[in-house]
């Protein structure tokens, strides 16, 4: 395993697209509900406990080689917001474009051919992760960041915030970071025996109804 | 004349077994009675259901079509708190009503309901009041576990009354339906965090529906005092009170989905992947929630009265 091949992958400026989805913030933001650095931390994370636990946990099973199309069947389960699984769709297509040119693996092409529109993206990001020679805690340690980078970097646009405030953020967000990729690996590990109902499915009432809300805006600035 | 109060009576009363006498309204009752005693004074010969653990108790009914266009329930059982009761049905529906024998769940106890629905068998199980969620004397968790099983061609509706947190209290709760591919259902949870004006306890809910195998529906919330952070922050629950899902499942979903629609500022209706629709909806108190989630249920039932082509 090469540890750099996790940086590579866990870079904002992996040709991924994610750039272009604020993870919720852009609706929590017109809803008068992200004002600030405090209310950016406060959603960040309940964002990480609930989406970015679940994200990691589906991530990291799929790095231990589980079958993706039931762990895809499982992220569905666990995303009642259909526009939220079109977004995770659309997320996980373009991720596999990214990751079939960079770490080239039949199990990425036999993903890529049973869901040609995408399969959700935590389940794309840990085949990814396995075919770049990574573990499951490191594909669960890149769905859990992204659940709060995300959210971090778009704010920052959309409330003119100031960059290094959303970074410190983060920092701060370190430890519960690690206690959600440790949740989530064990939990991954333990789909072998138990199936995907041992998969966490922690949810967050809000970003699901905000989701629907936002996707009928007629302008945005982020896709979701 | 001797009351029951009596040394005698009390003396006489266990060897002749009073409860299997009367009928099983009453006998239930008496239980009741004894259990909630039992629980103010824990006594180390304590009798069934209460162990030192907390209550264990399960109710269990089975709604069986009858052959003349009507539901018989051949298995009507409660237990400790849980005492459910048979009123009156409409049509070929029959009607089952949870009445809390007793307060809880408290901490350490397990409850279970366990309600199966044959093939064409049609049941409603509401329940007499809210389920109120107590700290108790027993430390650690309470949980409360509710199985729905629907075979095909049959129809549950569960829609008992609020669940709410009080606080110290500390419950996981757990609902699982597991349906057949053409069994129709109706679910609505809703819980509330604390009573007026008080600070919610913990709790953990899970929410998993199933259709034919396939999981369609599987949502946990966790919120309170220990609850991971941000639940009450922004993304989750941004200080709201109330929570609640209604899940509709029905065959004709799997041609006709739902719309994808917003419901006001708290609450969406949105199709699952496979033959069902959720709504979802939070709200600042237990009767604003309710309201929403009535609302949504009308017009969601009135979309599907019509053709198939009309729901939204």
């Amino acid at each position: 395993m090469s540890r750099a091949a996790l940086l590579v992958l866990a870079d904002g400026r992996f040709p991924a697209g994610g750039h272009a989805h604020s993870g919720g913030a852009e609706a929590a933001v017109r809803a008068g509900r992200i004002t600030g650095v405090a209310d950016l931390a406060d959603f960040c994370r309940g964002r990480l406990h609930t989406a970015g636990l679940v994200a990691a946990a589906l991530a990291g099973a799929a790095a231990l080689g589980r079958d993706p199309v039931e762990l895809d069947a499982a992220a569905d389960a666990r995303t009642p917001s259909p526009a939220l699984r079109l977004a995770a769709r659309k997320l996980g297509r373009q991720l596999m474009r990214a990751a079939r040119a960079t770490w080239p693996a039949p199990e990425l092409d036999a993903l890529a051919r049973e869901f040609p529109k995408g399969a959700h993206q935590p389940v794309v990001l840990g085949l990814t992760a396995r075919a770049a020679g990574l573990g499951p805690e490191e594909a669960a340690y890149c769905a859990a960041y992204e659940s709060v980078s995300g959210p971090a970097t778009a704010t920052v646009r959309l409330l003119s915030l100031d960059p290094f405030d959303a970074t410190a953020v983060l920092a701060r967000l370190a430890p519960e970071l690690d206690q959600v990729v440790e949740r989530a690996v064990a939990a991954a590990r333990r789909v072998a025996a138990e199936g995907v109902d041992a998969l966490p499915a922690c949810s967050a009432p809000l970003l699901e109804i905000a989701a629907e809300a936002h996707a009928a805006w007629p302008v945005r600035l982020f896709a979701s | 004349m001797t009351t029951a109060a009596s040394p005698q009576a009390a003396a006489v009363a266990p060897a002749t077994s009073p409860t299997a006498t009367l009928p099983p309204e009453a006998a239930s009752a008496a239980r009741a009675a004894t259990t909630t005693a039992v629980r103010a004074a824990p006594a180390a010969d304590a009798p069934q259901p209460t162990t030192s653990a907390g209550v264990r108790a399960t109710a269990r009914i089975v709604a069986r079509h009858d052959g003349r266009g009507g539901t018989a329930l051949p298995v009507l059982a409660g237990e400790g708190p849980l005492a459910p009761r048979r009123t009156r049905g409409s049509g070929a529906e029959a009607r089952v009503l949870l009445v809390g024998a007793m307060s809880g769940p408290l901490g350490g106890d397990r409850l279970t309901v366990d309600a199966r629905v044959e093939a064409g068998a049609r049941l409603r199980i509401g329940s007499a009041a809210a389920t109120i969620a107590l700290p108790g004397q027993v430390p650690g968790p309470a949980r409360y576990d509710v199985r729905l099983t629907v075979a095909d061609g049959g129809e549950l509706h569960w829609l008992p009354e609020q669940l709410i947190s009080a606080h110290g209290s500390d419950l996981y709760v757990t609902t699982r339906a597991d349906l057949a591919p053409t069994a129709r259902l109706v679910l609505r949870e809703e819980q509330v965090l604390g009573r007026a004006a008080e600070q919610p306890g913990r709790l953990t809910s899970r929410l998993a529906v199933r259709i034919g195998g396939r999981t369609v529906l599987d949502q946990e919330l966790a919120c309170g005092p220990g609850a991971p952070g941000g639940w009450d922050g922004p993304a989750v629950l941004a200080g709201h009170r109330a929570m609640g899902q209604l899940v509709l499942v029905r065959p004709e979903f799997a041609r006709a989905p739902v719309a994808a629609r917003v419901l006001g500022e708290g609450a969406a209706l949105v199709p699952l992947a496979g033959p069902a629709a959720l709504v979802s909806a939070v709200a600042p108190d237990a009767l604003r929630l309710r309201r929403l989630l009535d609302e949504a249920l009308t017009e969601l039932d009135r979309a599907c009265a019509g053709p198939p082509g009309d729901l939204r």
